[in-house]
């Protein structure tokens, strides 16, 4: 399967699809909790990771979260 | 090292003040340390002590970046009562590896203070911030 992460691509072997969960995994995404994901253009709800699978083609878009507090 | 022209650091200064009492956000791009755009950012907490950056905004920002062949080097936020220093919420939440993490501090409003941190395997370390004339 070849995907496009963060604008480059990515081969990810022997998988014809992959669940976001188990992509940020297999692309070694420290703290995935704190983590925003783009899927082809739409922003996925957390509760979605587990159960939206990314297939050839797609493009996905990471990135953390930029917060801070008690300043 | 991080290297911002006079304008953007005004800039950064000018959107903590207008943001009062509300903490701002935004993020700095350029390349090698050289800060060549600013991008203010919406915070969604609209908060005097929290931000959070929003998502499409940050995703729309990274892809600006990326098409011009520049790097995010900085987020920045600002401190409109407390000193230029990365509060403990600050260090959990700065995620992002690599970058810079700049403060605007309000605490004296007639004298901003802005401060540039790294943070390497756990460690935050001052870094040096150099402003130059556009």
């Amino acid at each position: 399967m070849i995907l496009n992460v963060n604008g480059k691509k990515a081969v990810i072997a022997d998988k014809e699809s992959l669940t976001i969960s188990g992509l940020l995994d297999v692309l070694n995404v420290s703290d995935p909790l704190y983590v925003t994901v783009e899927l082809n253009g739409d922003i996925l709800k957390r509760a979605n990771f587990d159960g939206t699978f990314v297939r050839d083609g797609d493009e996905m878009e990471f990135l953390y979260f930029m917060g801070g507090g008690r300043g | 090292m991080l290297q911002i022209p006079m304008s953007i650091y005004e800039r950064m200064i000018e959107q903590a003040r207008e943001g009062v009492p509300f903490e701002v956000c935004g993020i700095l791009g350029g390349k090698d340390g050289v800060v060549s755009v600013i991008y203010p950012m919406t915070n969604t907490d609209a908060s005097r002590d929290h931000f959070m950056m929003e998502p499409r905004e940050q995703f729309s920002v990274v892809k600006v970046l990326r098409s011009q062949e520049l790097e995010m080097l900085a987020v920045y936020h600002s401190h409109p009562e407390t000193p230029a220093r990365l509060s403990d919420e600050d260090l959990r939440l700065a995620l992002t590896p690599g970058i810079s993490y700049v403060i605007v501090s309000l605490a004296d409003p007639s004298a901003p203070e802005v401060r540039s941190f790294k943070i390497s395997g756990g460690k935050v370390g001052s870094e040096k911030l150099i402003i130059v004339n556009d």
